[in-house]
């Protein structure tokens, strides 16, 4: 288990790394920083002098340690727009973001799961058939159209709750709703597929055989090896509802990251962007991590691996 | 002698396929019936019927189906939920898979004691571990912490089977319990078998299609071919005088030491079980069978070759020794 464990870390350790060089990388190659930094009105002798306040005069690989030995320390720099430490920013913006993506995913399981083991069971029939459709729409409609069809029906129309915003716990459920549609296909679909499989095993002929009841056996001996893939695609899902929030965040102008991120890139915030960027892949890489190791708590034959 | 299980005229229909055809076994206390014949001839379809346990799309009808005196062919999901792994119980061919990879030994086995006689934790424990000693294995405490992947196919077949013990049965179904294992612990299994059954007067329903099983262990053999027996005896009376064309054919596919000559091929059956459909008559044998003739298409009739022996044939028993003489 410990083996397991110390493989799965230092491989997201190399992970993490290559995130951090390449979120370095490309901002250093889409264009001269200390212009972008300056403006468009900026002289010559502006943009040197920026140059060197920023310590971009330096070769690229001091920078680069410079920047990273930073970073691994959560010093980011300051947000040329904001005035602010770039770290406090995320740190301010970071748990409507986390919110956010924890009702998503919350609502996603909380309808998938059900909607896939009903199809399964009851493979071939018409609820079978219209489950499918259903995650086929799911998976079509785009979030952006989802989140404005959602506002005008039950912002404006009924009323019922907030259009925008983060200052009440309703206004997350919209957000939460239309951050959940993107998962739910895949999650209904992998649940449905799991538990097809795991029905037609031998094991559950053999819990049928010792006169288990109806229940126990779709749960504890059907769902529970259904659920294995399942929980690493929804903790995966998870990130990219918190990457996604980009979009949703700014629909709904959800004061989270994902609404620093805009903010920022519309501005040429460059450090912020970095950071963002980097800070969701860390939290992605940490989500897969978190499933691997999931993954092996619930399958004993991974354990050994 | 009493009858623990008694099917009469056993059909099941999957599909468009007869599987079963008026098949009608029974099974009495403390006895090994074996049920012998070629792969898909209808014979774990038969058991797991016996259990509820057929397929979904499958239709089943009989005459009588009845258990322990009980006639349990009504019986519907929840009561035989109830008569499963309690009263009832069954191993399978696949010991590799038959046990869920996601829980240990010991929860799968206290799990039927629990189930259906609501025992505590610590009591339904003891009672696998003993049951675990009981079938041979040793260290029954490190293996009731262990999950089905950490042990061979003959362990996990123990295992199975000392699951299926865990409520006492009266009665044990086993379809191929050996037949993906290795030979030396086929042996093993079967002679566990034995034992446990005279040790609990279990009645044991056994599947296979190995002669030499049946001949270590049955006391009664029914031989099945395309969903129907075509011969049932006492197992010495069917190795001494088979009747049946088919259970002369199997017979001659099995090496026999001092009968079989070197250098003479064994014998072996022409052709495949026939898929046979609803509203078939006739012997699903005919095909096959050198003996056939025009009665062969016709009504078939059951006819008794001495006390406990049947035959499902047109031919007259004592046939044989009248051809050779």
């Amino acid at each position: 288990m410990l083996r397991f464990f110390l493989r799965r870390f230092a491989v997201a350790v190399a992970v993490a790394l290559t995130v951090l060089t390449l979120a370095f990388l490309l901002t250093r190659v889409s264009g001269d920083l200390a212009i972008s930094i300056a403006g468009p009105n900026a002289t010559a002798e502006d943009v040197e002098a920026i140059r060197i306040a920023y310590g971009l005069n330096r070769p690229l690989w001091v920078q680069y340690f410079d920047w990273l030995g930073r970073a691994v320390q959560g010093d980011f720099g300051e947000s040329y727009f904001f005035r602010d430490r770039v770290s406090n920013l995320i740190a301010t913006r970071m748990p409507v973001t986390l919110t956010l993506g924890f009702v998503g995913l919350a609502v996603a399981l909380v309808v998938s799961l059900p909607l896939g083991i009903l199809a399964a069971v009851r493979e071939g029939s018409w609820v079978d058939r219209l489950v499918g459709l259903v995650a086929m729409i799911g998976q079509a409609m785009p979030s952006f159209w989802l989140g404005l069809v959602l506002m005008i029906v039950f912002g404006l129309q009924l009323a019922w709750l907030p259009i925008s915003g983060n200052d009440e716990w309703q206004g997350y459920i919209m957000p939460g709703v239309v951050l959940a549609f993107s998962a739910i296909p895949s999650l209904t679909r992998l649940t449905r597929s799991g538990m097809i499989e795991a029905l037609a095993s031998d094991y559950i002929r053999t819990a049928r055989a010792k006169g288990l009841t109806r229940l126990s056996i779709l749960v504890k001996h059907g769902f529970r090896n259904a659920a294995i893939p399942v929980v690493s695609i929804a903790a995966v899902q998870l990130g990219f509802m918190l990457g996604g929030s980009v979009v949703i965040e700014t629909i709904f102008a959800l004061h989270g990251v994902g609404y620093l991120a805009w903010e920022s890139i519309s501005k040429n915030d460059f450090p912020v962007v970095q950071a963002v960027v980097l800070v969701l892949a860390i939290i992605y890489i940490g989500l897969t991590l978190l499933a691997d190791l999931l993954n092996a708590v619930l399958d004993p034959r991974l354990r050994t691996a | 002698m009493t009858a623990l299980l008694e099917v009469r005229d056993l059909r099941v229909t999957i599909g468009s396929t007869a599987a079963v055809r008026g098949t009608s076994i029974t099974v009495n206390k403390g006895e090994t019936h074996c049920l012998v014949g070629e792969s898909g001839c209808g014979k774990s379809i038969s058991a797991l019927s016996v259990m509820g346990l057929l397929p979904r799309g499958s239709k089943r009808e009989t005459t009588t189906l009845r258990f322990a005196g009980e006639e349990i062919g009504s019986f519907g999901e929840k009561q035989m939920e109830r008569l499963r792994g309690d009263r009832m119980a069954m191993i399978f061919q696949e010991p590799m898979t038959s046990l869920n990879p996601a829980y240990t030994v010991g929860s799968q086995m206290t799990e039927v004691l629990r189930r259906h006689r609501g025992t505590p934790r610590a009591q339904a424990v003891d009672r696998a571990a003993e049951l675990l000693a009981r079938v041979g294995i040793t260290a029954p405490g490190l293996r009731l912490g262990q999950y089905p992947h950490q042990l061979s196919g003959g362990l996990r077949q123990r295992v199975m089977i000392a699951m299926a013990l865990m409520c006492d049965p009266e009665l044990l179904i086993a379809d191929e319990p050996t037949t993906a294992l290795d030979v030396t612990v086929q042996a093993q299994i079967l002679r566990l078998l034995a034992t446990l059954q005279k040790e609990l007067g279990l009645g044991i329903l056994l599947i296979t299609h190995d002669l030499g099983v049946v001949a270590r262990i049955a006391d009664r053999v029914s031989v099945m071919y395309a969903g129907e027996v075509v011969e049932s005896a006492p197992t010495a009376a069917l190795f001494a005088a088979p009747e049946h064309p088919y259970t002369r054919g199997l017979l001659t596919c099995v090496p026999v030491p001092g009968k079989v000559r070197r250098d003479e091929p064994l014998g072996s059956i022409p052709g495949v079980v026939p898929r046979v459909s609803p509203g078939f008559t006739g012997c699903g044998f005919r095909d096959r069978c050198s003996q056939a003739h025009a009665a062969c298409s016709g009504t078939i009739p059951r006819q008794t070759v001495s006390d406990g022996h049947e035959l499902l044939c047109t031919l007259a028993p004592g046939w044989v020794a009248r051809e050779a003489a």
